[in-house]
């Protein structure tokens, strides 16, 4: 799975960045969800993987026992999981807004609209 | 000296003030500051005369060796002493020449910023310190040449004299950087103390290469010269004071003072007189073809400061007392003539050449500063001027490389000078004429006497300034041999036949002059010059960056990040290539047999997500998707022991597909918008751009490092913070603070949504 998941991960950020440059809001929205989680799934495999091991330390224990997961990608991915979602609601709630505003779907048009 | 520049700098900025509060009278304190200055320089000449050097230095930002530190020695009180005591003159005359202008605190206030800045530069023995008053005296001129800011030529000339100037300024600087290199010193002083053993050094050329480049542009030599005649812009006392006397005379001072260091190098002893030498040729024949007075005075400063250049070049004991005699006696007789001709203007209303006639009977007391100067830029005896003549054929005949360039060069110039200097004084003033140039307003004290003084300082300067100009040629040339006087007498000899021989050429020009005057110059005659490619080259800069601007930052968002992709791959790609970072996959083919059907089936579900994504054409079905691709990311964090992350990214796909569902009816409907044409090229772009993060991915994986926060946490999150999930311990403890920002964040996202929810589009349609 280590293999593949680099090559996941690019598809991912392919599809996120034609989506991006698409001229459709409502693509656009798709591109920047897709490209938050394609980030993150790369900053969690950056890390490091390891099968099955959490990062949690056991009842019987006071450190932690080899092997286990690295737990610094992990809180890193929480929080930049928590601030996509700000970021995406933000997005979608503006795109609404410019829709409702310019009457259409079509990023040109909105530079021709200023 | 220190506390004199600090006092200069503060009253300087005190001048618009001391305008508000007392008028037109505010030219009294500021001609008492120059007049101090002098007075202290003055009360130091036995001292430099004894050989002594007065030192002083501040430490200001010792790392980096940038001191203010101040030396007088001869050369240095010379330029000081010309400064200021200049400075006294041309104050009282701006009082004459500037009248009544709003204006005219701000006037002193550059005037006298200028000043302190000069004699900065002529004081310093640090070569920051140095560099610090030479752009500081770039920028005053600039300010001043676009005093009179309504007219568009003053803003252009200002423009183009900072550009040359200030960057002959930054050339000045890396060469004063590469020679503090290459000589382990940053003071002048120092350097000639330390036996200048720099000439091996390979710095050594293109430290004098870019010194040489900022003196030529800094005293006009060519082809940098076009921004003086430009410079005329300016107020006739700032002409006067800038453009003839003191600033473009700071690239022959710093030439002399590096002379010791450089002359010795053919290079120098080329360069120099070469372009000296041209550009006092070019200045004397440019000269006769103006008509408007500046004109005139601009083309023949021009010309006189390549006369000064060529005697440093030639380096000689006779070159260097030739060179200090021509500037001083040249900045008197000239600093005399721009303010002379500032005064015509003033009177007359016109500076053109055949319409000022006769006005000798009704401006006597200017026509006798005029004749004075006259007198020492033709060289006759016994003025200044006829000195500095003397010694630069002196110094021509006794040198025998470059005899007849050199001798050559004076003859043209010098013959030009008194053909100009008759029409400067005879034509104007004295010669018998029918039609008289009218009169607007007689000639005050203010506009006749500075000239007058200064006219009679050239024609009586030779005695008093005689020690002086020695003591400062010993600072240029130690080993020079002095007898206490300039020119030793020697008769009736070939330096005098050649004087002569000079006038009567002069004589016979200036019979010519009128002829020449008929179709005075334009820039037109020159549509290669200098000049006319500066403005070419200014012109095409600016239409092509505005054009490059255009087409970078289109305002298509789409095409700022095509632009931003590419760059980021271009460089993710160059760096790969420079180091050589080749994969080895073949040795992790094994990874594959351990493979489990249930991460094979994850990994079929989402590509194929991913391609119905691409491919749907309902806003539904997208959503729906798109929640498949968020929860089959939390099945791999799970896969990967990250329970917590699994969690969240659950919580978060499911909020985000309601606020879509929510939303979907006022979200827009999807149309085929066509862009066929760069739909290959996004393609390109997107798949580019994914395939350097997988290379760069699987690079990162062959050569995984490990981190010794792991062991840390591991260690220290039940001991210290006695939690048992480490990513929770992190977030609400280790980096609590983080978390606080992030929830600000999040709230922060959040008013904003609300504002933008309860924003209402006004009338019209637009928000």
């Amino acid at each position: 799975m280590e293999l593949l998941l680099p090559f996941l991960i690019g598809i991912l950020f392919s599809v996120s960045i034609y989506f991006i440059l698409h001229r459709h809001l409502f693509k656009l929205i798709m591109g920047l969800i897709l490209f938050g989680l394609a980030t993150n799934i790369f900053l969690f495999v950056v890390g490091g993987l390891t099968n099955g091991d959490v990062a949690i330390i056991k009842k019987t224990h006071e450190v932690a026992v080899v092997p286990y997961a690295d737990p610094v990608p992990q809180a890193l991915l929480l929080t930049a999981i928590v601030i996509g979602f700000g970021l995406q609601a933000f997005a979608i709630v503006l795109i609404r807004k410019v829709y409702q505003s310019f009457k259409s779907n079509n990023l040109d048009d909105l530079h021709k609209a200023e | 000296m220190v506390y004199l520049l600090l006092t200069g700098f503060l009253v300087a900025f005190a001048a618009p003030l001391l305008h508000h509060w007392l008028g037109r009278r505010v030219f009294v304190p500021l001609t008492l500051l120059p007049l101090i200055f002098s007075a202290y320089f003055i009360w130091q000449v036995p001292g430099v005369l004894a050989g002594e050097t007065v030192t002083q230095s501040i430490s200001w930002v010792p790392s980096l060796g940038v001191q203010l530190q101040f030396r007088l020695d001869g050369l240095s009180l010379l330029f000081a002493l010309l400064v200021s005591v200049f400075g006294v003159l041309i104050m009282l005359y701006s009082r004459g020449y500037m009248g009544e202008t709003p204006l005219l605190g701000r006037f002193y206030m550059y005037l006298t910023l200028f000043m302190v800045a000069m004699l900065g530069i002529v004081i310093s023995d640090n070569f920051f310190c140095l560099f610090l008053f030479w752009e500081l005296t770039s920028i005053t001129s600039y300010l001043l040449i676009g005093f009179h800011q309504h007219k568009s030529e003053s803003r252009t000339a200002a423009w183009q004299a900072l550009l040359v100037t200030g960057a002959g300024g930054l050339a000045l600087f890396a060469g004063l950087l590469l020679l503090g290199q290459a000589s382990g010193e940053i003071t002048f002083s120092g350097m000639m103390q330390s036996g200048m053993d720099i000439r091996g050094s390979s710095l050594y050329l293109p430290a004098m290469v870019l010194v040489m480049l900022g003196c030529f542009t800094k005293s006009a030599q060519f082809p940098f010269h076009f921004w003086l005649p430009n410079a005329m812009a300016a107020p006739t006392p700032v002409s006067a004071y800038l453009h003839s006397a003191t600033m473009v005379k700071a690239g022959i001072y710093l030439l002399a003072r590096l002379s010791p260091v450089f002359n010795s190098a053919e290079i120098w002893q080329f360069t120099l007189p070469l372009v000296g030498g041209i550009t006092a040729v070019m200045g004397a024949a440019l000269a006769l073809k103006h008509t408007d007075l500046k004109a005139v005075l601009a083309y023949t400063t021009i010309s006189a400061l390549g006369l000064l250049v060529m005697l440093l070049g030639i380096g000689t004991d006779e070159a260097t007392k030739a060179a200090l005699v021509f500037l001083v006696a040249h900045a008197l007789y000239k600093g005399t003539l721009f303010m002379v001709a500032g005064t015509l203007d003033h009177c007359t209303g016109t500076r053109q050449l055949p319409l000022l006639k006769g006005l000798g009977r009704r401006l006597p007391w200017v026509g006798a500063a005029a004749t004075l100067a006259a007198y020492s830029m033709a060289g006759v005896y016994p003025s200044l001027g006829f000195v500095g003549k003397e010694l630069l054929y002196e110094s021509a005949l006794h040198n025998n490389g470059t005899l007849g360039l050199v001798l050559g060069v004076a003859l043209l110039a010098g013959m030009v000078f008194v053909a100009i200097a008759l029409v400067l004084s005879f034509r104007i003033f004295w010669r018998k004429s029918s039609h008289p140039i009218a009169l607007q307003h007689a000639a005050s004290p203010y506009l006749f006497l500075p000239p007058l003084l200064l006219g009679l300082a050239s024609l009586a300067g030779v005695s008093a300034t005689t020690p002086l100009l020695l003591q400062a040629s010993l600072s240029i040339a130690p080993e020079l041999h002095t007898s206490g006087k300039l020119v030793e007498s020697q008769g009736f000899s070939l330096v005098v036949q050649l004087s002569a021989l000079t006038t009567l050429l002069g004589l016979i020009l200036y019979l010519f002059t009128p002829r020449l005057h008929l179709r005075p110059f334009t820039t037109q005659d020159f549509p290669f010059g200098p000049d006319s490619l500066y403005h070419l080259l200014f012109s095409n800069f600016l239409s092509g960056s505005k054009r490059f601007i255009h087409t970078l930052q289109d305002g298509y968002l789409r095409h700022y990040l095509v632009y931003l992709l590419l760059f980021f791959c271009g460089l993710s790609c160059y760096v790969l290539w420079r180091d050589a970072l080749v994969l080895h996959l073949g040795d992790r083919f094994y990874m594959l047999q351990s493979l489990r059907l249930y991460e094979v089936v994850l990994f079929i579900l989402v590509v194929s997500a991913l391609l119905l994504l691409l491919n749907t054409r309902s806003r539904l079905t997208s959503i729906v998707v798109m929640g498949l691709v968020g929860y089959s990311a939390a099945l791999f964090y799970i896969l990967f022991g990250a329970p917590d992350v699994a969690a969240t990214q659950l919580l978060i796909e499911t909020l985000t597909v309601v606020i879509f569902v929510l939303l979907l009816h006022k979200l827009p409907a999807f149309s085929y918008l066509s862009h066929q044409v760069f739909k290959l090229w996004y393609v390109f772009v997107a798949v580019l751009f994914g395939s350097v993060m997988t290379y760069v991915l699987l690079l990162v994986q062959e050569n995984a490092v490990s981190s010794d926060l792991k062991d840390f946490y591991g260690e220290a999150s039940y001991l210290q913070a006695h939690g048992r999930n480490m990513v929770n311990v992190i977030l609400v403890d280790f980096r609590g603070l983080d978390t606080l920002g992030e929830i600000t964040v999040l709230a922060v996202a959040a008013v904003g949504v609300y504002a933008l929810l309860r924003l209402k589009p006004q009338k019209g349609g637009k928000p």
